[in-house]
């Protein structure tokens, strides 16, 4: 019984993760028809900054915060050179251009700090809570995390859905051409959108750095279960990659925990194909398909 | 107000618009007849910027406007209420609403004139644009442009879809505005007779150029005008 | 000669079998003259041109972008490792099992990926090039775990002599398989199921008009690259490296391949050429950079990734019609060319 509330908590606590990931990838799917690729290559980079100001100053608070504003940047640097040019062209060349920037920033990152994959601290601590004699395997930084994650996408809910800011990228995201004749920058605020969602990325990085460790691979596998999260969720709906990665956390929990922590990426696999071939909008699909 | 001269465009090799001279006073409504594919609705994107113009000039209240921004275009006061209305569905009735005044921030017009001037859609403000019907769509799209408190108006079809009982109301609502408020109106319309009936000028366009321009009442007039071009 | 010519031009099979042919002779009378390094390097590149000659049909023919083609050599490996270092098969009859065994692997792949497509199909493909090979780790006992599995170098037949080199063996082997799978892809893009695949690629709701069976295509294309893959890693393990160990058939060995078939042109089976040419030279080349401006090991182990991926970049900002449109273009202005020649007195 106890390994079952253990894997449910670290369900919820990985599923935060890949929450966190996949409303990124929600992110910039709904306002420019991308999947981004190389978002777990972008929050791999500013994890590493993170580490950086962490060992450098000692604070923790400050290492995170940089590594958001660092997203933010990075994410209006990429939409604005790399991504504009593709926006609206064939979906392949997208897939490729992310492709490759993720293969640019392994790439760099292994020749700035090495291939070999070292430790990040936590926020809070790794022993597991005490109830009654039985000590559990969920910690008070998984606490962390799921408040969090919890939190930010509240935030982003509220942004969205009562402010101007938030209307004027909606509409850029639903209708770009419409948004353009009432007045909306359209293009600021697409990259506005990737801005945001390279901060949330970034804030998965962090936070699930100290159970992965930092090295330029070790990131990819949230980056399928982000993806795999966001499908799950319905690409186009935020509240959906949050869900989406909740239940795709305590699902491949519960692999892990029961089968092996070997078969959690071929699992992964599994859930985005029967998703694919079922229900392809996912769970929260409100978009009709468009086919012939 | 509205001034275009010589506007041309293209679409790749083919030119959508070309050689366009117009002119829409304050206050008056310009109607732009034509079969399908003559050239209209490009000519409407053209001015508002959506699709560059290759050649000529578009000046509004003086300002030259041709190739600008679409943003910037908007700001000077210009609203194009686009082809199918372009009723944005994911968002609410008073989400379109808002969404047509941002740009213009305090001065944008209060959306209380919009609620009276159409009651049906302050019933239904909290609901998704999607389950409004054609006609409840057109005077959202109207709204909308209202809300930023345009100069000039570009409609594309707005009768498009619609029963012959609203399309008069459309229409009377249309002058009104140009009335009340001094704009100048472009209304492009498939509808020649019920375009005619409030504009004061009419322009026929064929394959991108102007083929007649005549005062409206004219046009109705003129048999043989209108049978060759407007197939009444 | 023009007969001859003409015959050529007619016959597809003939065709093939003279590249074949003629390819196959320049590459024998090379590695008679090659080091031991050079042919090896020489062997590397025939696997690389097995798994990209199959990518490229893939990409380029039915539109299909996977990144999962490491996962798939890896299949092969295993398969080859397996078969030759615990049950002691000959390497013939091991590679031919790696071949079938990627090939079925490839059919519930291939259904899956047919019913998707861009950016999903890249994200499931991705999943498995992380999935499959971390199945070593399931089942450490038979795959070796993180170890991997060791073969023996294969044996030169007695009658070549004992001193013969073995890498000049290793070469002939893994070329005689490259050679094989050109032959085999030349002659399906040539014939009438590479038209289907091309109608497919080029407008599915046309084609289904047409009443091609879009799925079907797309799957037997997808088993098809799985197989050539599978004969690549099979060669990996058995021939020129003697070794399957998954931490060669990550993430990274996908997108090498992408890159190799993106850069060489999809749809391209010269493109596979070249692709695994700068697969193989491109991390010479890099390490001699790297000690001549004395940079450090980091920095030349990562170097040629990082140039695939600004590649990568640089072709989708500087072509971006051409990741498709070239293939098009390309046979468009080859085949005007060809009209023009027939009637010189046109005047356009």
């Amino acid at each position: 019984m106890t390994k079952f509330i253990d894997l449910t908590l670290s369900g919820i606590s990985s599923g935060a993760v890949d929450a966190a990931v996949a409303l990124a990838l929600v992110l910039i799917w709904r306002a420019t028809r991308i999947v981004n690729f190389a978002q777990g290559a972008m929050l791999m980079i500013t994890t590493y900054i993170a580490s950086a100001i962490i060992s450098s100053t000692g604070s923790y608070v400050l290492g995170l915060l940089v590594a958001l504003a660092c997203g933010l940047v990075m994410g209006a640097v990429v939409e604005r050179i790399l991504v504009r040019p593709v926006e609206g062209a064939s979906p392949l060349n997208a897939v490729i251009l992310t492709l490759g920037l993720y293969t640019v920033l392994v790439a760099v990152a292994g020749m700035i700090w090495g291939n070999s994959p070292r430790s990040f601290p936590a926020a809070f601590s790794l022993r597991g809570y005490k109830v009654g004699s039985t000590r559990l395997l969920f910690t008070p930084n998984d606490t962390f995390i799921v408040l969090t994650v919890v939190g930010v996408a509240l935030l982003l809910g509220v942004m969205f859905r009562a402010t101007s800011l938030g209307l004027r990228m909606r509409a850029s995201a639903f209708a770009p051409e419409v948004a353009r004749l009432l007045g909306v920058r359209v293009g600021r605020m697409l990259t506005v959108g990737w801005a945001l969602a390279a901060a949330a990325g970034a804030l998965a990085g962090v936070l699930v750095a100290p159970s992965v460790f930092l090295g330029p691979n070790s990131f990819d596998a949230i980056l399928i279960s982000g993806f795999v999260a966001a499908v799950l969720g319905g690409l186009d709906s935020p509240p959906g990659a949050v869900v989406g990665g909740l239940l795709l956390g305590l699902a491949l929990s519960y692999v892990s925990g029961y089968e092996g922590s070997a078969l959690v990426p071929m699992a992964a696999l599994v859930i985005l194909v029967v998703v694919l071939m079922v229900r392809p909008g996912g769970l929260f699909s409100t978009q009709q398909e468009r086919r012939v | 107000m509205l001034e275009v001269e010589g506007l041309c465009a293209s679409y790749g090799p083919v030119r959508a618009v070309d050689g366009v001279s117009l002119t829409v006073p304050e206050g008056t409504v310009v109607a732009v007849l034509g079969a399908n594919g003559a050239g209209k609705t490009s000519l409407l994107r053209t001015i508002s910027g959506l699709l560059p113009a290759t050649a000529g000039h578009v000046r509004l209240a003086g300002q030259d406007i041709t190739r600008a921004p679409v943003e910037t275009i908007v700001r000077q006061g210009l609203a194009h209420v686009p082809e199918g209305r372009g009723v944005i569905p994911e968002l609410t009735v008073e989400e379109n609403l808002r969404l047509g005044g941002l740009f213009r921030g305090r001065d944008s017009a209060p959306l209380s004139e919009v609620y009276e001037l159409f009651p049906r859609l302050e019933e239904r403000r909290r609901q998704p644009a999607s389950r409004l019907s054609g006609g409840e769509r057109q005077m959202l799209s109207i709204g909308r442009a209202l809300v930023g408190r345009p100069r000039a108006l570009l409609l594309d079809e707005p009768s498009l879809g619609l029963a012959p009982a609203l399309v008069a109301q459309i229409m009377g609502l249309v002058r009104r505005l140009a009335d009340t408020l001094g704009l100048a109106v472009l209304l492009v319309e498939q509808n020649a007779r019920s375009a005619l009936s409030i504009a004061n000028r009419g322009v026929v366009l064929n394959l991108g150029r102007v083929v007649v321009e005549e005062d409206a009442h004219l046009l109705t007039a003129e048999e043989e005008l209108r049978h060759a071009y407007l197939g009444f | 000669m023009t007969a001859a010519v003409g015959l050529l031009r007619r016959h597809t099979l003939l065709r093939s079998l003279t590249i074949v042919a003629a390819v196959g002779l320049l590459l024998w009378l090379l590695t008679l003259g090659l080091s031991d390094y050079r042919n090896e390097q020489l062997a590397r590149g025939a696997y690389y041109f097995a798994a990209l000659a199959g990518l490229t049909v893939l990409a380029g023919l039915s539109g299909q972008i996977s990144l999962g083609h490491g996962a798939l050599m890896a299949v092969g490996a295993y398969t080859a490792a397996l078969l030759i270092g615990r049950e002691g098969w000959p390497v013939s009859l091991a590679l031919a099992a790696s071949v079938v065994t990627t090939g079925v692997v490839g059919i519930p792949v291939g259904i899956a990926a047919s019913r998707l497509r861009g950016p999903y199909l890249a994200g499931a493909t991705l999943a498995l090039a992380v999935g499959l090979p971390s199945l070593a780790d399931q089942y450490p006992s038979l795959l070796g775990g993180e170890n991997g599995l060791t073969v023996n170098p294969p044996i030169p037949p007695s009658w070549l002599g004992s001193s013969f080199s073995l890498s000049r063996w290793e070469a002939w082997v893994a070329v005689l398989g490259a050679l094989l799978v050109l032959f085999v892809l030349y002659n399906i893009l040539h014939s009438g199921s590479g038209r289907s695949l091309r109608a497919v690629r080029d407008d599915e709701i046309a084609a289904s008009l047409c009443g091609l069976r879009i799925s079907r295509t797309q799957a037997t294309a997808f088993v098809l690259s799985a197989a050539c893959a599978g004969l690549g890693g099979g060669l990996l393990a058995a021939v020129v490296e003697q070794l399957a160990a998954k931490g060669a058939f990550g993430i990274q060995l996908s997108l090498y391949l992408l890159a190799g078939v993106v850069i060489g042109g999809l749809g391209s089976l010269g493109g596979a050429f070249w692709g695994a040419a700068l697969l193989v030279l491109l991390p010479n080349w890099t390490n001699d950079l790297a000690s001549s401006f004395s940079l450090s090991t980091n920095v030349s182990n990562n170097l040629p990734l990082a140039i695939y991926g600004l590649i990568l970049i640089g072709l989708v900002l500087l072509w971006p019609s051409g990741i498709q449109g070239g293939i098009r273009a390309g046979r468009r202005s080859v085949s005007a060319r060809r009209a023009h020649r027939r009637t010189p007195s046109s005047a356009a």
